[in-house]
């Protein structure tokens, strides 16, 4: 199967083209230096070309997703379609289905996605979901901030035994890296506590968030995971979070990358860069955050952008959706896992006249225009906690176009002047900065870069034709027309197979799953086993030969290899 | 006489046990019978059959002693003899009246219906 | 001889994954560590040397008859799904209902047949805890995994539920005598509360038995929240059947719990009230969480009627009870669960897998199924059978098909193969009648 994109504006960052008239070649799902006449052709016509989008955090499948769907069947009953020849039925705006989750992330020319939060204790039903999810490739991270073989080790000071629980983690639950959810908070939550700052100790267990923090990075880097990483702070969702954030930043000083990526990637800032002491002077200090981006090399965050209108919220943070739902005076879902974690779901509705929500819409752009490096900012709505991930054509479309966000704050309350800086911030995005925060950033942050997030040679053969002339667009003024095309690409094609023409699903092949397979010396992990089948004797509900995702939930895995020593070459 | 109860079903051990042997008479033991306590017994006359007649229908079961049933309550484990005399009505939700029946139980000399038997009133 | 350890039993919620089954020239001789239940669906009933498929109760070959009054012929597969397909094809309003004695792989054929054909789908939870899932669309659903109130709970409370003869496993496993990290005394370290409308077997195990007036446990729940909040005052002197003083007393139980757990079966669900009941028990769980930590979770009964839900859900949005006729999915219990449709006529054929309707559906439901095209899927002889035109025999899932099972409380566990197949598997047959249906409409 060979394929020619000629006549593209392409955008491709990390091949150092801006816009340049290029050709594709593809062949066998690769990118390819060139192709026979043979290759069918698409001509692009000078529109914009795009390698296919990277999601590096998205709530897309598991257990709180599908407990999410079953808690708002209101939800479900928006953007209802019927099956076709090709596709099955769509349902849900916050919460779709499985089928729907994957058609529309390609019809926006996204091609792969990662899932942010699974318990190894569920993740088969993970896989499970991300097994119906068609077209895009996907992967999931694993929780690894609360639980119990985490917190002794931790205790304990004892890496070797860390990394080996965390690579046999990731083996367990077939996860892509390491998740940590307010760390000690999930542990806590279990008796109906929560941790209030990086240095309170857990009791019974006797560690610190910061410890805990440290020490998975730590084992991070031994194992050297493609992802760095991955940290939900503690104290979310509270009023002057931001100093936690600083702090947990801050922790990633003590730590060497052990690949040309960050340490530490620190999520959905809109929710954490709180300033204020009370919902009364609630405010953005979104500009401290964007600060010390740009004075840090090892520090990679997203937007987790506000998006009004409805919303699901869900995570593994038990405590803050418990405060949420007691807060909005909402319906409540709860989900502890035994020894792991815990989780969350809360509808909201972010409404333009709450001044709230209005300075957290202020917050992930912010934190965007104003870190200077697009690569330290990924486009994100941590779906569906900021919003659907339907709606990243609309924050693409605010970041390109400082007269739309103009536009935007003359309904909003008048908070937004006040207590964020988002008025006065001129700059505009453009087609570089989002394939930067769309593809190349977020493939780098995952340490997938080798295939994903770019159009070189070698790279899955995952691209997006837009129907955008960029030399023909002044993306400040016809913002309208770059939010409509970047909602229904022209083409997007997956490992070189056409899945969307016109906006339309033409083709429904199954993608592949990402898990990370990290090599620890035997003994270690035989050492580390010990403990794990005596909690499993003592302490979990279930056996521990049921425990770990066996093969048959993964039938297109795309196996990484990682690991403390070199991979034996058979 | 004729005792006037509220109605419930629900499981048992022998009713699960046998949930998947249906056919045998060991099933019918364990789900075509009505439990009642000791003086609810006594007022019908302490007799080994009894029907239940509800607005929906009427069935003859076994009568068994259950002394845990507070007077004027009525068990039937749950199964085609029970469901003949359920309250079909799902009151807007899809579950339909399994428990809190009002019903009348007398003391019979009429047989127990044999699953099939009863099914076969259902064709007809 | 073969011994499987670690297996699940496939009998009730509680997915017990850790029975011991020998296994001797394809017949299972032994199944340790289950209970009556579980010994009772892996070894058969009639343990007659021990095989569970040779017994007078299982079906042995396909078999159709047109008048229902008539005995059955036996005929060859091909022949019993081209039937099938026909019936099911040539319906205007088809249902396929049952689903719980299935695997999540069955589940998903059994949706993508109902999207194909424009039915309507629901599975036994409608009778069952189909009003958890309204309440859970009210009020949500705080809960956790049982390994989390066995490690952690010092009250449980029962709310018409009887573990002892429906999971037979529960209090010993998860529940009331189970030991954890933070519960090393087992039962000696808990308080039980059971309420319940008589005294159970479980509630003659209970620290404090309540016993309520049937159809009052809505009643009682808002007394129980009135006091928590701390208007006793208003509660009379005694509510549902309850004094006040006892229900001071378990306000005051719960409330100085470090951890606890309230498990409600059919007592709620089914009675007066029906979803009321638990959207009133969710709210009493969430109000207890602003002095400790509470959680709630339903007795599942079958061992995998939790898995369609959850394929259901993820698939359709919806939890059960879906309408394809639109082409769209529309859901709404009350209107479009099995019993709704049946008592308003509508529905002119239905299939039945993994279920028995017959048994488990009130006298007018039954009527209307016993009167229509029907087509039954099961390994059992059972109720369903008896009003049957079309019946096809599977392998049973959990005992001689693998694949996927949810707990009660959502943890999904793979259920293990441990005997041949002597039949086609319930995937098998749905595709083969789903290709048939696509054939005989011209797709």
């Amino acid at each position: 199967m060979e394929l020619l994109i000629k006549n593209g504006a392409v955008y491709d960052p990390v091949n150092g083209i801006a816009g340049d008239r290029a050709d594709i070649s593809i062949k066998d799902g690769k990118i390819v230096e060139k192709v026979s006449s043979g290759a069918s052709v698409i001509d692009a016509g000078g529109r914009l070309v795009m390698a296919g989008g990277v999601d590096a955090h998205s709530h897309i499948a598991g257990a709180k997703v599908n407990l999410g769907r079953l808690m708002r069947p209101e939800d479900s009953r928006i953007g209802l379609k019927s099956r076709t020849k090709i596709t099955r039925v769509y349902s849900g705006y916050t919460v779709p289905n499985v089928f729907a989750m994957g058609y529309r992330y390609a019809q926006m020319g996204y091609t792969t996605v990662f899932e942010a939060a699974q318990a190894i204790m569920k993740a088969r039903h993970t896989h499970e979901e991300l097994e119906e999810i068609p077209i895009i490739d996907k992967g999931a991270l694993t929780l690894f901030g609360s639980n119990w073989p985490t917190m002794d080790y931790v205790r304990e000071k004892n890496l070797d035994k860390l990394a080996a629980y965390v690579a046999w983690g990731l083996l367990a639950s077939r996860g892509f890296g390491v998740k940590v959810v307010n760390p000690g908070g999930g542990e806590m939550w279990g008796f109906g506590k929560n941790v209030t700052s990086l240095d309170d100790v857990v009791p019974n267990f006797d560690v610190t968030p910061a410890q805990i923090i440290v020490s998975l990075m730590k084992a991070n880097e031994m194992l050297r995971l493609p992802h760095s990483v991955h940290l939900h702070c503690n104290n979310l969702g509270k009023p002057g979070n931001y100093k936690t954030t600083l702090a947990s930043m801050e922790l990633a000083k003590q730590i060497k990358p052990a690949k040309d990526r960050q340490v530490l990637h620190v999520t959905h800032l809109t929710f954490n860069a709180w300033g204020g002491t009370n919902w009364g002077d609630f405010e953005s200090k979104a500009d401290e955050i964007a600060n010390y981006l740009n004075n840090s090399d090892n520090v990679t965050t997203d937007m987790g952008q506000l998006i009004f209108g409805s919303a699901t919220t869900m995570t593994a943070d038990g405590p803050v959706q418990y405060a949420n739902a007691k807060l909005l005076h909402a319906k409540w879902g709860n989900g502890d896992v035994e020894l792991e974690d815990a989780s969350g779901v809360v509808p909201i509705f972010y409404a333009k006249q709450i001044s709230i929500h209005a300075i957290m819409w202020a917050i992930g752009l912010e934190l965007a225009l104003l870190t200077k490096d697009p690569y330290k900012v990924l486009l994100t709505t941590d779906h569906p906690n900021g919003g659907p991930f339907v709606n990243y054509p609309e924050v693409i479309a605010l970041l390109m176009s400082n007269k739309k966000r103009q536009e935007e704050i003359k309904t909003l309350h008048e908070a937004v002047h006040k207590r964020t800086k988002i008025p006065g911030i001129e700059r505009e995005l453009d087609f570089n900065d989002i394939a930067i925060m769309t593809r190349a950033g977020p493939a780098k942050v995952l340490g997938l870069l080798d295939t994903k997030g770019h159009l070189g040679v070698g790279a899955d053969a995952d691209v997006a034709i837009y129907d955008i002339k960029p030399d023909q667009i002044d993306p400040s003024v016809e913002y309208a027309k770059i939010k409509s095309a970047f909602q229904s690409a022209a083409y997007t094609i997956k490992g070189g197979e056409v899945v969307v023409k016109d906006g339309q699903i033409t083709a429904t092949p199954m993608g592949r799953t990402f898990w990370v397979d990290a090599t620890v010396p035997e003994e270690q992990t035989e050492i580390m086993m010990k403990d794990i089948r005596m909690k499993f004797k003592n302490y979990y509900s279930i056996n521990l030969a049921n425990y770990m995702v066996q093969d048959a939930y993964v039938t297109h895995p795309k196996v990484v290899k990682a690991g403390a020593i070199p991979v034996k070459v058979s | 006489m004729t005792l006037k109860v509220t109605l419930i079903t629900g499981r048992t051990i022998s009713q699960g046990v046998n949930l998947e042997n249906k056919t045998s008479s060991d099933y019918m033991e364990a789900t075509a019978s009505c439990e009642l306590n000791t003086k609810d017994i006594e007022l019908l006359g302490k007799p080994k059959y009894v029907k239940i007649r509800t607005e929906y229908g009427d069935v003859v079961v076994k009568l068994k002693e259950n002394s845990s049933n507070p007077s004027g309550i009525a068990f039937i484990p749950m199964g085609p003899w029970a469901n003949a005399v359920v309250d079909p009505d799902t009151k807007g939700c899809g579950m339909p009246g399994f428990k809190g029946i009002p019903a009348e139980i007398d003391a019979t000399e009429n047989k127990v219906l044999l699953l099939k038997e009863l099914m076969a009133r259902y064709k007809q | 001889m073969n011994v499987i350890t670690d297996a699940l039993c496939p009998f009730c919620g509680c997915l017990c994954d850790d029975i011991t089954v020998v296994v001797e020239d394809n017949k299972i001789i032994e199944a340790k560590h289950a209970c009556m239940l579980g010994s009772a669906k892996i070894l058969g009933h009639c343990r007659l040397g021990g095989n569970n498929i040779e017994t007078h109760h299982t079906i042995k070959e396909p078999m159709t008859r047109v008048d229902k009054n008539s005995n059955f012929k036996e005929v060859s597969y091909d022949e019993a799904i081209n039937e099938a397909a026909e019936i099911l094809a040539k319906s205007k309003r088809p249902l396929l209902y049952g689903w719980a004695s299935a695997s999540c792989e069955v589940h998903k054929k059994g949706l993508l047949l109902a999207e194909e054909l424009g039915a309507i789908i629901d599975n036994t939870a409608s009778v069952c805890h189909g009003p958890t899932g309204l309440a859970t669309h009210e009020k949500g659903s705080p809960s956790a995994t049982l390994g989390q109130i066995k490690n952690r709970a010092d009250v449980i409370v029962f709310w018409g539920c009887n573990p002892v003869q429906a999971h037979p496993r529960h209090m010993g496993r998860y529940s009331s005598f189970a030991r954890g990290f933070f519960s090393e005394k087992g039962r000696k370290g808990r308080k039980i509360i059971v309420l319940d409308v008589r005294k159970t077997d479980t509630a003659k195990m209970a620290d404090e038995y309540v016993e309520i007036q049937q159809g009052s446990d809505y009643l009682v729940i808002s007394a129980l929240r009135a006091i928590l909040s701390g208007h006793a005052d208003v509660v009379p002197a005694s509510v549902g059947g309850v004094l006040k003083d006892q229900l001071v007393k378990v306000v005051e139980t719960l409330k100085t719990a470090k951890f606890g757990a309230i498990f409600f079966g059919m007592g709620l669900t089914q009675s007066k009230s029906r979803y009321k009941n638990i959207d009133n028990a969710v709210s009493l769980t969430f109000d207890l969480n602003s002095f400790t930590k509470f959680v709630i979770t339903p007795m599942r009964g079958h061992y995998n009627v939790t898995g369609f839900n959850q394929v259901c859900t993820w698939e359709t949005g919806f939890t059960t009870a879906v309408d394809f006729s639109r082409g769209l999915p529309y859901y709404n219990p009350g209107e479009t669960a099995a019993n709704d449709v049946l008592n308003r006529n509508e529905v002119d054929a239905a299939m039945v897998i993994a279920a028995d309707a017959a048994a488990h559906f009130p006298a007018n439901s039954v009527r209307r199924l016993a009167k229509m095209p029907l087509v039954q899927i099961d390994p059992h002889w059972s109720a369903t059978t008896e009003i049957a035109n079309v019946v096809i025999p599977t392998a049973i899932c959990g005992i001689e098909v693998e694949g996927t099972a949810y707990r009660m409380d959502g943890v999904s566990l793979r259920l293990r193969k441990m005997i041949e197949p002597t039949h086609l598997t319930d995937e098998e047959v749905l595709e083969r009648i789903t290709q048939r249906v696509k054939e005989l409409r011209g797709e």
